[in-house]
C-alpha cells in the first residue's frame, strides 16, 4: 500500500499490518524487520517503513484511570483526541501536547512531542511514567525513569527505533475549565518578539505567528500568545453553561486538493485581523475553547490536501537561546528572499530539555510549511547550513530531507543514538525510511 | 451529551468484532451497563477495561458459541439481567474458494451467518416477548440482497439471516409485543473481516459510523438501515438489474 507522512512527500510502497492485540504485534515483529506507525501526523517518513509497516490504530484501548493522581494506562493507539473526549469532562486534560490531537500516545512519546508549555513543563516525556516496550528479541519490558531508564531515555524521541511501545501510563493535568485565558501581543520585529517571549517565562503557554513576508525592519513581525487554562470563576456567563466545552464547532473536510494561493491568503487574513486588530480587544484579552486555541488546524480535517498533488514538507528547527536572534534573523531573511515558504512561521521559546535524543533544546525553534517543488531541496540546504553554524539541530517528526551527514554535524547525539542500535540489536530489527535515510 | 440511561442494558453476540465493540461503545456513552458475548470471552478483559475507563459503566464478560445451539436457552438464562437491547454480530467471512469446493465450509459458514444467529434470537425475542419490551439488532449484509459469484455462500446466509429478521419483526409488531427488531446492512466496514480487500473510500464506514447508526435505529424504532446513505442507492440499482445482465456481471 502506499503510504506516507501528514505532508504527502515521500510516498512509498509499504507492507501495512494491522494488530489488534499484542501477540499479533509480536509475531509481526519476529516476521522481520517492521517500523510502528502511529497516526500518521509526523510530516515526512518517519513512520514508513517499506518491509514493514505496524499500524497501531488497533491497539487501541484505555486500561485504567487513577483519579487521585490523573494517571491514565492505555495502549499506545490512543490519540489524544480521545484522552480529551474522555477525561476533559472529568477535570483532566494532556499534560503536554502537540499543535493537533490527532496524535497516538505511541507517536507521542517515540517523538517526544513539545506543547506551547515546553519552557515550562518538557516535553511529553515529562508525564510518562513508564512504557511498555517490544524489544528485538520479541519480549517486552517496562521501562521508565527507575526501570531502564537508558532505554527509556532512548526510547523517548527515538523514533519508533528502539521498539514498539505496547502501553504507557501517562500523568494528566488537573484543570477547572476547558477555555484558555489568551493574550495576544503583536510584536513590531523579532527583537521584540523574543523580548515578549524572555518576559513571559512564568506563562503557562506561549508561541507566536511570525509573518514571513515581512522584510526590512518588520523582519520577523509577530504575534505573540501567551495563555493560561481559565478558571471556574474566570468564565464569563455563556462559557459558565459549557465549562468542559462540550459543544464542539463541525470539523470540516478539505474535498479536493488546493491550490496554494487559496490557503496562503487565507492565513494572511487571519494574521492581519489579529495583528491590527488586538488593540481593539480588550487589551488582547480573550476566553477562547481549548480546541481552537491548541488546535486550530484540526478544524480542517484533511488539511494537508490544501497543498495540492506534489505535498509538503514542514522545517522545524531548534537554536540554542545564545545564538536565537542572529540564526532567527538569518533564517527569516533567507525564507523571505526565497519567497516559497508558507505566509505564517511559528517560534516558540523552550525550555532545557535532558532528553537522549529528543529534539527541544533550550533556545527558540522555528516552523514552518513549504510546498515540494523545484526548489525545496535547494533552500532547504541552506537553512540546513544556517541551523548548523549557530549550533542549532532538526526535528525529525518533520524531516524529510535532510541527510545523514547533516544530522551528525548538527547533532552529535546522533552518532551515540546509531551506536546504542547496534549494541542493543534494535538497528536491523526496527527500520524506517527515516533511519534508512539518516543512517541510523 | 444526552442523560445516562441507568438501569438500561445492552447484550453485545460476538464482542471481539470491532462492529460489535463500536456499537458497545455508542450505547455505554449513553449509560448502558454492557454485557459482552463472545467465544473465550475470558481474553476480553482489555475491552472491559476500556468501556469501564471510557464510560464508567459496568461491563461483563459472557461465554457463547453461537454453534452450540443446546447451550442456547441457558445462556440467555444465565446473563445476570435479561438485556433491554440485544445485538448479534457474529458472523464469519471464509474464503469464497473454499466454501465453493468443500461442502464442510459451505455449512459451517451459513450455520454461523445464519442458523447460530437466529437460534440466539429466537431464545432472546421469546424472552423480550415474555417480558414485554426489548429491541433485537441484527447484523447483517448488503451481500444478502442479490448472490453474487465473489461471495454468494456467506451472502446466501446473511440472505437468510435478514429474512428472518424481516420476519421476526412481522411477527412481534402484528403481535404488539413491545419488542423491536432493526435489521443493519452495513455495506463495506473497515474491520478485522476486510483486513487487506481494496474497499473504495466513499462506500467503506468505519466501526465507529455503525456504531452510531445502530444507536439512532433503535431510538428511533427504525427497521432496515444502511449505514452510509449512498448503499440505498448503490442497493437499488443491484436490485434492478435484470438476471440475464447480472449473471454476467463480475461486481
Ligand atoms: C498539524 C500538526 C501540528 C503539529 N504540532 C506539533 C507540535 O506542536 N509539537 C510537536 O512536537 N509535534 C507536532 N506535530 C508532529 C506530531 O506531533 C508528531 O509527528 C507525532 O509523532 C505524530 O504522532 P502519530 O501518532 O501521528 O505518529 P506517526 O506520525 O504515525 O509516527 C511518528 C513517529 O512515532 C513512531 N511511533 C508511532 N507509534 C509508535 C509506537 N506505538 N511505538 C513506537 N514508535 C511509534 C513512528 O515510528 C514514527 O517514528 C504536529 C503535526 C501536525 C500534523
Ligand atoms: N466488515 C464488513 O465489511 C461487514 C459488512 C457487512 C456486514 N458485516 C457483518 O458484521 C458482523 C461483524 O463483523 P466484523 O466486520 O466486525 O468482523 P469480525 O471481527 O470477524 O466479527 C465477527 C465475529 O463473529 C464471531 N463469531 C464467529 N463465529 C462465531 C460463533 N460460532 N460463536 C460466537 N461468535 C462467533 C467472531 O468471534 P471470534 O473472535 O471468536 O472469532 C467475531 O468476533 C458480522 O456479522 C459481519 O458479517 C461486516
Amino acid at each position: 500500500m502506499i503510504l506516507s507522512g501528514w505532508g504527502r512527500y515521500p510516498r512509498l510502497e509499504c507492507a501495512v499490518s494491522r494488530p489488534r492485540d499484542i501477540a499479533a504485534a509480536a509475531a509481526l515483529c519476529a516476521a522481520g524487520p517492521v517500523i510502528a506507525r502511529g497516526n500518521g501526523r509526523a510530516y515526512g517518513d518517519a513512520a514508513l517503513g517499506v518491509p514493514a509497516t505496524l499500524d497501531m490504530r488497533s491497539l487501541n484501548r484505555m486500561l485504567a484511570f487513577d483519579d487521585a493522581a490523573g494517571v491514565l494506562v492505555a495502549e499506545a493507539g490512543v490519540t489524544l483526541a480521545e484522552v480529551i473526549d474522555v477525561f476533559l469532562p472529568r477535570g483532566w486534560f494532556p499534560a503536554v501536547t502537540p499543535g493537533t490531537r490527532f496524535v497516538t500516545l505511541g507517536g507521542a512519546i517515540a517523538a517526544d512531542v513539545h506543547g506551547k508549555n515546553h519552557h515550562k513543563d518538557g516535553a511529553f516525556s515529562s508525564c510518562v511514567e513508564w512504557i511498555e516496550l517490544l524489544g528485538p528479541d520479541g519480549a517486552v519490558r517496562r521501562v521508565s525513569l527507575t526501570e531502564q531508564p537508558e532505554l527509556f531515555g532512548w526510547t523517548c524521541g527515538g523514533m519508533g527505533l528502539t521498539g514498539v511501545i505496547l502501553r504507557a501510563a501517562i500523568r494528566l493535568r488537573a484543570v477547572e475549565t476547558g477555555w484558555i485565558r489568551q493574550r495576544a501581543t503583536p510584536a513590531p520585529g523579532l527583537k521584540s518578539a523574543i523580548e515578549l517571549f524572555e518576559a513571559s517565562a512564568e506563562a503557562t503557554y506561549s508561541v507566536a505567528w511570525i509573518d514571513c513576508m515581512a522584510g526590512g525592519g518588520s523582519l520577523g513581525r509577530s504575534i505573540v500568545m501567551l495563555g493560561e487554562h481559565a478558571t471556574r470563576a474566570e468564565l464569563g456567563a455563556d462559557q459558565r453553561a459549557d465549562p468542559f466545552v462540550r459543544k464542539r464547532k463541525r470539523a470540516k473536510t478539505v474535498p479536493f486538493d488546493f491550490p496554494q494561493i487559496a490557503l496562503n491568503s487565507l492565513s494572511v487574513r487571519a494574521f492581519n485581523q489579529i495583528y491590527y486588530g488586538v488593540g481593539a480587544w480588550n487589551a488582547g484579552e480573550s476566553l477562547i475553547d481549548f480546541a481552537s486555541y491548541f488546535y486550530p488546524l484540526d478544524a480542517l480535517l484533511e488539511w494537508n490536501r490544501i497543498y495540492g498533488r506534489s505535498g509538503f514538507t514542514q522545517f522545524q528547527c531548534v537554536l540554542p537561546l545564545a545564538a536565537s536572534f542572529d540564526g532567527l534573523t538569518a533564517l527569516l531573511r533567507a525564507i523571505t528572499k526565497s519567497g516559497q515558504g508558507s505566509f505564517l512561521a511559528v517560534l516558540k521559546r523552550m525550555g532545557v530539555q535532558q532528553s537522549r535524543f529528543s529534539f527541544p533544546m533550550e533556545g527558540y525553534t522555528l516552523a514552518l510549511d513549504f510546498p515540494i517543488r523545484r526548489g525545496t531541496a535547494a533552500l532547504f540546504g541552506e537553512l540546513e547550513r544556517i541551523v548548523i553554524d549557530h549550533g542549532g539541530r532538526f526535528y525529525l517528526a518533520k524531516d524529510a530531507f535532510l541527510s545523514a551527514q547533516a544530522l551528525r554535524a548538527a547533532d552529535p547525539r546522533a552518532a551515540d543514538f546509531a551506536t546504542m542500535r547496534a549494541d542493543t540489536g534494535t538497528a536491523p530489527r526496527f527500520i524506517s525510511a527515516l533511519s534508512e535515510r539518516l543512517q541510523l | 451529551m444526552t442523560t445516562p440511561a441507568i438501569g438500561k442494558t445492552i447484550l453485545i453476540l460476538g464482542a471481539r468484532s470491532e462492529i460489535g465493540l463500536a456499537v458497545a461503545h455508542a450505547f455505554a456513552a449513553r449509560g448502558y451497563a454492557i454485557q459482552l458475548a463472545a467465544r473465550n470471552a475470558a481474553a476480553l478483559e482489555a475491552e472491559k477495561a476500556d468501556i469501564e475507563v471510557r464510560f464508567r459503566v459496568p461491563v461483563t464478560l459472557h461465554e457463547v458459541d453461537a454453534l452450540d445451539f443446546a447451550a442456547h436457552e441457558a445462556f440467555v438464562g444465565g446473563l445476570p439481567a435479561l438485556p433491554d437491547v440485544a445485538v448479534c454480530a457474529i458472523g464469519t467471512m471464509g474464503a469464497q474458494a473454499d466454501n465453493e469446493q468443500s461442502v464442510e465450509a459451505t455449512v459451517m459458514e451459513l450455520r454461523s451467518n445464519f442458523e447460530g444467529p437466529a437460534g440466539l434470537f429466537t431464545v432472546l425475542a421469546n424472552r423480550m416477548v415474555a417480558r414485554g419490551s426489548g429491541a433485537l439488532v441484527g447484523i447483517s449484509s448488503v451481500a444478502g440482497v442479490r448472490g453474487r459469484a465473489a461471495n454468494y455462500v456467506y451472502g446466501s446466509a446473511k440472505a437468510g439471516f435478514t429474512a428472518f429478521l424481516s420476519g421476526l419483526r412481522n411477527r412481534l409488531a402484528k403481535g404488539k409485543t413491545g419488542v423491536h427488531v432493526v435489521t443493519v446492512l452495513p455495506g463495506f466496514v473497515n474491520t478485522r473481516m476486510t483486513a487487506g480487500m481494496d474497499l473504495p473510500a466513499k462506500l467503506t464506514a468505519e466501526p465507529a459510523e455503525v456504531g452510531a447508526a445502530v444507536w439512532k435505529a433503535v431510538e428511533r424504532g427504525r427497521n432496515v438501515i444502511y449505514v452510509r446513505p449512498i448503499w440505498q442507492i448503490v442497493m437499488l440499482v443491484i436490485r434492478h438489474i435484470p438476471e440475464t445482465i447480472f449473471k454476467k456481471l463480475s461486481i
